[in-house]
């Protein structure tokens, strides 16, 4: 028997409760727990800030971020990584806030051919067996220098209609949370409930199988891109319909930022594990710590990108401490 | 049992195949009838892999016909092939780690789709579960990744027999039991035995020979890509299989040197204690003994090898090792193959310091000792510095085995390291473990087959990770040993 | 004719074909002016890329998923000891190399920390590392005005019959390394890693050891990089780092190590930095905005990447 399958054994033996290994369910609660932490550590320094108004100045960003971060999800799905949806989400950004206000046919067009060019960079990776890395390495330069070429300086403006729904106040409920739990929704319903879900996650687990079985795994790659560029979209639209106007460095830090909430919200680089609703957990806690938190914290300028990193630590060490436990 | 006039399910008629210089298939005609359990046989690199890849569809044949009930199929591939009513258990399992066991039900069958493809998925693979192996505890909840590779193994038998939109008409089974238990394999045969009663047809093959005399209705042997021998069951036995097999030599028992017994006033080497031992029965090991761990699979066995594996950098209380220690893995491709180098880096990189001119390596030495060992392990291979991957299943083996016996280690632990492997290889290296353990070495050996225990002169019985029987030469029967594996633990 | 096919044959060849067709590009539009010189500024860039791109190739070499993204700010903060110790003053210049040394090493090591000790993905131990480290670099550097000293400001750009000396020894240094990586024990366990890190393992190689080892060994030249650069550039700052994260990933990749781990190329990576920088020589040369200049980058990457395919799948 291999290593790991004994390891497995030994921790099959381990209590059940009511079907879910009680460490399993500790590690996925994780990012919920944190989020939990990160909230309880806002009210002791600020309780004002827990409240409606609070949230949604908080939580502002979080939509834009969670939608990248759900776009980064489903290309870790399939065992790659995408280090261009930062640099994608400044350009659809750009667009935004010229075409799709000025001539928003377009705008609608360029879009849809931004999401076929992720679909066909799926195929393409498929088809000479590329290192994502690399290409979508190439392709981050590529959104930028064309960002930079449509808004050379920033400026531009938001289309009304975004305005009006990024603005949107409803009763009792802040608009970001509801939107938060709809996308989370969506694609956990989406990924982990319909059956052809699953074959896209088989196809990150054990790909020679999916393909055996008759599968094909050029369209189950093109389908993760497509979604991760249709999700880039969003983000990016979210993202102008939020700060009303764009430049063309604004979405660069949602690389690192997505896969820091996929990996925070349970998922892993490779064999096809993620977890939808942990992601967009994970891109919640990351937009409080990022910056909500730390400015109540009073910490200095200089050290709020540090003190990002600490709390990243802090975070998986906590995962970690727990995971070595579940063995 | 198949009649003459029975319909012919599915033919090969003079398939080819090649990869590279390699003539993985010469020429093959083969056939399989409804009704009947076609046994297949030969040595690792004989072809019988490759054969099934091309029934099943997974491989395109370079040249030959295959014909399907009757009609000859143009352009034959996997999803056809299922259409037809072919399916297919190979060595590699085929099951998605991450999803669960209906998920992976679902995988195979496109119709499942649709609001509560879950629970359909669920109830379908369940049932095949409760058919073939009753009592097997799996849930269609549960996550692959967590089963361990007994119940692996069964979740991927079961789904190869259910059925939705597509008839089942032929399940091929390559090396089935190879990780399960005896009762487990017991009721899995049986259960073949039914369903090809029942008007269905199979291919079983098996390295145990007892196991494809007892459940085949006609046995075909192969070697060096072409069928050699064909004939029904009843006209073989084992030994006229392994002669046309091609392994020449002395069948297994020939060895009685082996009667000497070992002085137990040679120096212990190992003294270990499985974590859940209760009654402070422990494992111990003298120097040149070879020792083995038996019992139903996946009982703690490995486990207590990698115990003491790390126990040879850090003492703990339960392990104690004398000795440095080398492990030569079962699961060659996870735990032992560096797939991007030569043979020859392979076996070497245990030994690499000694290998050494100054600071640096000596590309002399390296070859010198590489070239030694082939030699010794008798590795069939044109070239030492070919890619590892060039090797069949049991020279890469024997490759893994050099690479432990080449070290300083004086303990080498076996983790059941001859699944899958041919008969001519595993003779060649049981001959090589009883001259190093008569040089001094100890051997651990862990094996499901229990004809391999012969070799050993103690054998540790576990059961639900603990020791609970410690037979020593004399007193080994299978019976034995099958019985202790059985009893309730102390 | 068997020596073209040998050459053909090598996978680092590519990336000198590509270095050589963009120089010729570039020659043309120009009509042959400043051919050598182009060639000289080439070699003088293309040597940071070099330096941290062997570190980098280490460690995609240990396995997927292995990769240093701290080593922008690594480079930061070493450039900001590297003038402060320095002080301006020639004596100190070695004093100041052995800074910002140790202050890659350290900060290689204690990446390793995290990846270890608290199981953290290369990737985001790395990320985060760097966040931290661009803290310290930003706070200490505060107001940080010192040029770096006159004779080693000078000796970053001293040529030799037109080529840098800076080139030279990053050339011997290049040598080095791949004696270590092709001839030495450590070299081969780095490989053995990166293919099959279990198997390792149970080959009985002190795997944590191997990646400590390459973690501090990407960090310090990520040290000595930043000193050279702020000696080149006569001057430290925050940003001095940036545009080496990708530079090094790229020049890694596209000089033809595995990013699946296993297996490392040494002659490619100078191939790719010089592509790289004669791509962005040509690019200048045509006086393109910096929106073309990224959008061409952008996709030379991938069109090189896509050109040499991927890994053969094994079965």
């Amino acid at each position: 028997m291999s290593m790991a399958a004994s390891s497995a054994a030994a921790s099959a033996r381990l209590p059940w409760v009511a079907g879910i290994r009680p460490r399993r369910l500790l590690r996925a609660l994780l990012p919920a727990l944190s989020l939990t932490l990160i909230l309880i550590g806002i009210a002791w320094l600020n309780p004002r800030a827990i409240s409606y108004f609070g949230f949604n100045l908080m939580l502002n960003l979080a939509i834009p971020i969670a939608l990248a971060t759900i776009a980064q999800m489903f290309v870790i799905t399939g065992n790659d990584l995408d280090l261009s949806i930062g640099t994608f989400v400044g350009f659809v950004g750009c667009v935004t806030a010229t075409w799709l206000r000025d001539d928003p046919l377009v705008g609608a067009l360029v879009l849809i051919g931004a999401i076929s060019v992720y679909a066909a960079l799926g195929a393409l990776i498929y088809l000479r067996n590329l290192p994502s890395i690399v290409v979508t390495l190439g392709m981050s330069f590529v959104w930028q220098g064309l960002a930079i070429l449509l808004l050379p300086k920033p400026g531009g403006k938001a289309p009304d209609w975004l305005l009006q729904l990024m603005g949107f106040k409803p009763p009792w409920v802040p608009f970001p949370i509801i939107a938060a739990v709809v996308i989370a929704v969506v694609a956990h319903v989406g990924l982990m409930r319909t059956s052809y879900g699953a074959v896209l996650r088989g196809a990150g687990g054990n790909p020679v199988a999916i393909s055996r079985a008759g599968w094909s795994l050029l369209k189950t790659k093109a389908i993760m891109f497509a979604l991760a560029g249709t999700f880039g979209v969003l983000s990016g639209m979210a993202l102008i319909g939020i700060t009303t106007s764009a430049d063309a460095n604004i979405g660069n830090g949602y690389t690192l930022l997505s896969i820091a909430g996929v990996i925070l919200g349970g998922g892993e680089f490779v064999g096809g594990r993620v977890s939808p609703i942990g992601a967009v957990i994970g891109a919640l806690t990351l937009a409080l710590a990022a910056s909500p938190l730390l400015t109540f914290m009073h910490i200095p300028p200089d050290w709020q990108v540090g003190a990002n990193g600490a709390i990243l630590i802090i975070v998986l060490a906590a995962r970690a401490l727990i995971s070595r436990r579940e063995g | 049992m198949a009649d003459a006039g029975a319909t012919v399910i599915v033919r090969l008629d003079g398939v080819e195949k090649h990869f590279g210089a390699v003539r993985a298939l010469d020429g093959v005609d083969f056939s399989v009838s409804a009704g009947e359990c076609v046994g297949l046989v030969g040595h690792n690199g004989a072809g019988k892999s490759t054969l099934m890849h091309v029934l099943a569809g997974t491989l395109a044949p370079d040249d030959g016909g295959i014909a399907v009930g009757g009609a000859d199929q143009i352009g034959y591939a996997v999803v056809l092939a299922q259409r037809l009513g072919i399916r297919c258990v190979f060595q590699e399992l085929s099951l998605c780690p991450n999803l669960t066991v209906a998920e992976n039900a679902r995988i195979n069958h496109a119709a499942l789709k649709g609001l509560g493809w879950r629970r359909r998925a669920g109830d379908l693979i369940l049932a095949k579960l409760d058919e073939i192996f009753p009592g097997h505890g799996i849930g269609p909840g549960d996550v692959v990744r967590d089963l361990p590779i007994g119940k692996r193994q069964m979740v991927e038998v079961a789904r190869a027999f259910t059925v939705t939109v597509d008839p089942l008409r032929l399940v091929i089974l390559d090396e089935p039991t190879s990780s399960l238990d005896s009762q487990t394999a017991g009721q899995l045969l049986a259960f073949v035995r039914r369903v090809v009663a029942g008007g269905a047809s199979g291919v079983l093959i098996s390295h145990l020979l007892g196991e494809v005399l007892e459940n085949s209705d006609r046995i075909v042997v192969m070697r060096d890509g072409k069928v050699v021998a064909a004939d029904r069951a009843a006209a073989f036995d084992r030994d006229k299989l392994v002669t046309a097999m091609g392994a020449a030599g002395k069948p297994a028992h020939a060895d009685a040197e082996r009667a000497a017994e070992r002085p137990t006033a040679a120096p212990v080497r190992v003294r270990a204690r499985p974590e859940r031992q209760a009654d402070g029965a422990e494992l111990v090991a003298h120097e040149g003994e070879v020792i083995g761990l038996a019992g139903l699979s996946g009982h703690g066995q490995t486990e207590l090898l990698l115990a003491i594996f790390n126990g040879a950098a850090r003492r703990t209380d339960r392990i104690e090792v004398t000795a440095p220690v080398a492990l030569v893995a079962g699961d060659r491709q996870a735990d032992g193959i560096f797939p991007l180098w030569s043979i020859g880096q392979n076996i070497g990189i245990r030994s690499i310091a000694g290998l050494r001119k100054g600071l640096l390596i000596s590309r002399a030495s390296e070859e010198e000792f590489a070239a030694a060992w082939q030699k010794k392990m008798n590795i069939r291979t044109p070239d030492i510095r070919n890619n590892i991957l060039s090797l069949s299943g049991g020279n890469q083996q024997k490759a893994l085995f050099a690479r432990a016996l080449g070290s300083d280690a004086r303990i080498v632990l076996m983790d059941d390291p001859m699944r899958g492997v041919d008969i001519g290889t595993k003779r060649e290296v049981y001959e090589l473990i009883r001259q190093e353990a008569r040089n001094g070495r100890t051997f651990l050996w862990y094996t499901t087959e229990t004809d391999e225990l012969e070799n050993c002169d103690h054998v540790y019985v576990f059961r639900n990770g603990r020791i609970v029987a410690d037979l020593r030469r004399g007193e080994l029967t299978e019976e034995k040993v099958i019985q202790s594996s059985f009893q309730a633990a102390g | 004719m068997t020596l073209v096919r040998t050459l053909v044959g090598r996978p680092w060849i590519w990336s000198f074909v590509g270095a050589l067709a963009v120089w010729l590009a570039a020659i043309a539009f120009t009509g042959g002016y400043g051919a050598g010189g182009m060639l000289t500024a080439a070699l003088s860039l293309a040597v940071f890329m070099v330096i941290v791109g062997v570190g980098q190739m280490f460690v995609i070499t240990l396995g997927p998923g292995n990769v240093d993204l701290s080593l922008p700010a690594n480079i930061g903060l070493a450039s900001a000891v590297a003038m402060k110790v320095m002080d301006g003053n020639d004596p100190m210049v070695a004093i100041g190399l052995v800074a910002a040394l140790g202050t890659g090493m350290a900060i290689g090591a204690a990446n390793y920390l995290l990846i270890w000790a608290l199981r953290i993905p290369p990737i985001i131990a790395t990320l985060s590392a760097s966040f931290i480290i661009q803290s310290i670099d930003i706070s200490y550097g505060r107001g940080l005005q010192i040029k770096p000293p006159p004779g080693f400001a000078d000796f970053t750009i001293t040529q030799v019959a037109g080529i840098p000396i800076l080139a030279i020894l990053t050339l011997l240094f290049s040598i080095g390394a791949g004696i270590v990586l092709h001839r030495t024990v450590y070299g081969r366990l780095v490989t053995a890693v990166g293919q099959n890190i279990r198997a390792a393992w149970l080959a009985g190689i002190p795997v944590g050891r191997i990646r400590f080892l390459t973690y501090t060994l990407s960090g310090t030249l990520g040290g000595l990089n930043g000193a050279l650069l702020a000696g080149y550039f006569r001057g430290a700052n925050v940003d001095i780092g940036n545009e080496y994260l990708l530079a090094s990933i790229a020049v890694v990749v596209i000089g033809g190590t595995s990013v699946a781990g296993g297996k490392a190329n040494l002659p490619g990576v100078w191939g790719a930095a010089l592509f790289l920088v004669l791509l962005l020589t040509m690019l200048n040369t045509f006086g393109v905005s910096a929106g073309v200049r990224l959008l061409v980058t952008g996709l030379v990457i991938v069109g090189v990447i896509t050109a040499a395919g991927g890994q053969k799948a094994s079965r």
